[in-house]
């Protein structure tokens, strides 16, 4: 597996650039979401007003995390769940490996969580004996081909059917090797055959939450598939891992949020299972777990509150800013060496690892403004990477030649005269030098980011202003 | 030396300093007290029960569920049976133990096998009831409970739902309501275990980006509506 | 943004020229002037303007950009209305000034108050001088590639659509990724020129496919940015700032010499 760290996001680029086959699944999923979403958010004449909801129920909400945690923590409590807090990811293994280890659990299937994915806890209950294995068919792909997800929503997108068979035969020892493997639908029969096997024999399934609703001490889950449901109703335990700013107040805030986070994510109007969880089995029932336990999640969460950044914490995680990115779409998830990928993860990732690991990653944007324009909560990405730069300048990470060029640039436009005088002169100098490749320039020492892949037109030889000047006395205004 | 709970809880403090207390209080207990739902989008809102059940009917059959009509509860064996024969499905079903679904008389139809009781790996087709059909995206609501099994609706790879006519609501929150207490009340057992919004079979797309039925839960969600039946819900 | 009912009558602009079409394309500022006084307004052109600040604000660089706003907010402060030929420098003014200035007493109203009289060109031409006609003429299928900052920041989008069907001879084409980045992004493309050449590559092959002989577009980086790698990939394809074909084209197209381009139309 390649190195998976933010400081390797240009190597990485540059891998990801020169993959035909990720090239190939990039262009299928750019059409894809972004189709469907806008055809989603086409029938639904309410969709941008939801949107506004959505974003100040979060706002509301990030605005006093402690008072709903607490109500959340209260709920949880008075339905016969545990509710445990973890500072950080080691905090959270432990506790999750301490709830396995009360029932002797040898295997755990999860369902999808990109907080799961955060604190690392798949090698950490392997390196404890304990056999973690994913449902969601994405997840589940990957692991068995032992790399880390490229996107929040389809993370197994830069797979083939050719690679997802090959995965299969090597890991699945019940398969008969005779068996055709080569059509999509024979796959995924497979991995429904093999999956259905770890779902019956888990004792513990271990869950994200997309929502975490304070009124009832519920959690609430989002799939396609079904293995969510199958994770947590078939095992004796049940554990949910969240981030803290998941909270909600009541189950009227959470299907507002509901309403525009499929269509914002896949293009659905409703995913096919939205699952509401309120504590383990009651007296009577016939099926569920015996223990529910929460286990929530700061890691770097808290910090952000009272800061610049507070409203990145209202994403919802549909991932519909790395559907839309144009950065993303070149070079995919694996690229940004973070759980969270995109322009989300722009923001997120120093957050969570700092600024001087990730400071790449919010500078790879051209702001060009578009995960903003889509995201179901409104938050302001390009603005929060800005301030992620201004951070960035202030406390000089970026390498001096950047800064020092800036600071020139700014000095000389501060003075008009020396301004103007010095465009004159590079305007008349770049024609010149442009004059002679028939107007165009080839190669710029200085220039090389440019001129490796374009030619850099030439100015017209004059600046504006000196024309201005002269041809002004012979204007007259009508 | 402090928990993490209160590490947790002074760091949110801290960022919220200049923040007024108890007005926060006053105002977050508000907000969960409230019981009312922020926007219903117009497809939730059908103008009657004739246009409610053509809306449901559509959306479901848009989200690749199939959707069959029955009058009173005693047909409703015989569109199971059909459904499973047009399948070329065997005739054998587990059921959910609820009562109202013996209002069907299912032993009058003897090729049709029921057994009552929890999903079990070897079955192949589930039969159950459901809470509440939502019209807004032709959504089903299946609640756990003594005699609503949840594994009846994802271990079978087909699932049955009896929908009675009257059960159809516009929106979600709708269905929603009659589970919910009071901020007084609190949270004790006002929901049940869990509340299961369904749309459809279950799908994938994960093998290149190609939709897929039938990914871990159900490969056939058949939902089968009943018109006359004034149920207690 | 529908067309103003009544047009100001022959309102003040300051020209905003940008210091890219100062610098490389004089011929852009000319047409905008020529527009503006066209529409009615009487158009002046501050010396003192020098550069917006962006590159310096998105760089992180809060402090030179403040210093090079305040410039820019004092040099324009006597007019009825800032145009800019540009979404890119019209949205710092417009949208990023005010944010710089949040909480200050003395700047922010004056920021405010120069960002409420500030506009994009061809919008400005519309929606606020209700311009029904545009004297140019251009024999050419053109497509128009709208700039990320006119899109979102300037809300600019059927203006020059609008406006560029009122030109005699011009056939339009619509990308289908007219609403994609080009890769530009200020500094974006030189510290990350792999990735700003991918998404410049496949603008390019959109255009090229559309059949287009010409591409157009409202800022002079994406111009720059995407005359650039035709002129690199050997196509044929010129490119001008819609204000210069709006004017009537007075000028080779980027990356082209003027005798050159005689030849290629004549």
């Amino acid at each position: 597996m390649n190195a998976f760290s933010p400081r390797d996001f240009k190597a990485n680029a540059l891998r990801a650039l020169a993959d035909p086959d990720l090239q190939r699944a990039l262009g299928n999923m750019r059409q894809g979401f972004i189709e469907r979403r806008r055809s989603a958010a086409a029938r639904l004449p309410e969709f941008d007003a939801l949107r506004d909801k959505a974003r100040d129920i979060k706002q509301h909400v990030i605005g006093h995390l402690d008072l709903y945690l607490e109500a959340f923590e209260k709920s949880v409590v008075a339905n016969g769940g545990t509710v445990h807090w973890a500072k950080d990811g080691t905090q959270a293994r432990d506790i999750i490996l301490n709830i396995c280890r009360l029932v002797g659990a040898e295997t755990v299937t999860k369902g999808k969580s990109m907080v799961g994915e955060e604190i690392a806890i798949n090698p950490f209950l392997e390196a404890n004996g304990i056999r973690p294995v994913e449902t969601d068919l994405g997840e589940y792909i990957i692991q068995l081909r032992d790399e880390p997800p490229s996107h929040i929503i389809a993370p197994a997108i830069h797979v083939n059917k050719e690679q997802i068979a090959d995965a299969f035969r090597k890991h699945h020892r019940d398969l008969a090797p005779e068996r055709p493997l080569t059509d999509r639908g024979a796959l995924l029969s497979e991995a429904r055959r093999a999956l259905r096997e770890r779902f019956l024999a888990a004792d513990v399934g271990i869950t994200g939450a997309n929502f975490l609703v304070a009124e009832t001490g519920s959690t609430i889950i989002v799939t396609n598939e079904g293995n969510g449901d199958l994770t947590q109703t078939l095992p004796r335990i049940h554990i949910v891992i969240a981030g803290i700013e998941k909270v909600v107040p009541t189950l009227d805030d959470a299907m507002a949020l509901v309403r525009v986070l499929a269509r914002s994510a896949t293009g659905q109007d409703m995913s096919v299972y939205t699952t509401i969880s309120t504590g383990g089995k009651r007296e009577g029932d016939l099926d569920g777990p015996e223990q529910f336990h929460v286990v929530l999640l700061d890691n770097g969460r808290s910090a952000l509150i009272g800061s610049e950044f507070q409203e990145v914490l209202r994403c919802i995680r549909c991932g519909a800013c790395l559907n839309h990115c144009p950065v993303y779409g070149s070079v995919g998830g694996h690229a940004y060496g973070s759980v969270y990928p995109g322009p989300i993860g722009k923001v997120l990732t120093p957050a969570l690892v700092g600024l001087g690991e990730a400071r790449d990653l919010p500078n790879a944007s051209t702001f060009c403004g578009r995960c903003e324009e889509v995201c179901p909560v409104r938050i302001p990405l390009p603005k929060l990477m800005r301030y992620w730069r201004e951070r960035e300048y202030t406390q000089k990470l970026s390498p001096p030649r950047t800064r020092w060029a800036i600071r020139l640039w700014a000095f000389g436009a501060r003075l008009p005269a020396l301004y103007h005088f010095g465009a004159r002169l590079a305007a008349f100098w770049l024609y010149r030098r442009g004059k002679k490749g028939g107007g165009r320039i080839a190669s710029l020492r200085l220039g090389e980011g440019w001129t490796r892949f374009r030619d850099f037109p030439a100015p017209q030889g004059k600046t504006f202003q000196s024309q201005w000047r002269g041809a002004r006395r012979h204007r007259a205004a009508p | 030396m402090s928990s993490a709970r209160d590490t947790i809880f002074a760091a949110l403090k801290a960022g919220y300093r200049g923040r007024h207390e108890s007005a926060a209080t006053v105002g977050t207990d508000a907000h969960l007290a409230r019981r009312a739902p922020h926007l219903v989008p117009a497809r939730a809102k059908p103008e009657n029960r004739k246009a409610a059940l053509a809306q449901f009917t559509a959306m479901a059959e848009e989200a690749s569920a199939t959707v069959a009509r029955v009058h009173t509860m005693i047909e409703v064996p015989g569109a199971v049976a059909d459904f499973l024969r047009a399948h070329n499905l065997p005739m054998r079903a587990v059921m959910a133990p609820d009562p109202f679904l013996d209002a069907a008389h299912w032993e009058r139809r003897r090729t049709l096998e029921v057994r009552k009781g929890r999903a079990e790996p070897f079955d192949e087709v589930g039969i159950s009831v459901a809470w509440r059909g939502v019209v807004e995206t032709g959504t089903i609501v299946m609640l756990s409970g003594a005699n609503t099994p949840t594994t009846l609706n994802f271990l079978p790879e087909t699932e049955i739902v009896v929908l009675p006519a009257d059960r159809v609501v516009g929106a979600y929150e709708e269905a929603l309501a009659p589970l919910r207490g009071t901020a007084e009340e609190g949270a004790k057992h006002t929901l049940p275990r869990v509340v299961n919004f369904i749309t459809g079979p279950s799908r994938s797309a994960d093998i290149e980006q190609h939709l897929q039925l039938g990914a871990h839960g159900p490969r056939r969600l058949h939902i089968i509506i009943v018109d006359d039946q004034a149920t207690p819900a | 943004m529908l067309p103003a009912m009544t047009p100001p009558a022959n309102p003040s602009v300051g020209l905003f020229v940008t210091c890219l079409v100062d610098l490389f394309r004089p011929s852009v500022g000319f047409a905008a002037a020529k527009l503006l006084e066209a529409a009615g307004c009487r158009v002046a052109v501050p010396r003192a303007q020098t550069c917006c600040g962006q590159p310096a604000y998105n760089s992180g660089d809060k402090l030179d950009a403040k210093r090079l706003a305040r410039r820019t907010i004092a040099a324009f402060r006597r007019f009825d209305y800032v145009v800019a030929p540009s979404g890119s420098c019209a949205g710092m003014i417009k949208a990023h000034y005010p944010e710089a200035f949040a909480g200050d007493a003395k700047w922010l109203p004056r920021a405010e108050a120069l960002a409420a009289k500030t506009h994009e060109l061809v919008s400005f031409l519309h929606d606020v001088m209700g311009v029904k006609a545009v004297p140019g003429k251009f024999e050419g299928i053109a497509a128009y590639h709208d700039s990320c900052s006119s899109l979102r920041e300037m809300g600019v989008r059927a203006q020059p659509r609008a406006l560029l069907a009122k030109v005699p001879g011009l056939a339009l084409r619509e990308l289908p990724g007219s609403e994609v980045c080009c890769g530009f992004g200020g500094t974006f493309c030189v510290k990350y020129p792999e990735i700003s050449n991918h998404m410049v590559a496949d603008k390019c092959r959109e255009i090229a496919e559309s059949g287009a002989d010409t591409v157009l577009s409202g800022d002079m980086g994406c111009l720059m940015n995407i005359a650039g790698k035709l002129s690199r990939d050997g196509r044929e394809i010129r490119a001008y700032h819609v204000a210069e074909v709006l004017a009537g084209v007075d000028a080779a197209p980027l990356g082209r010499l003027r005798a050159e381009a005689e030849e290629a139309t004549a």
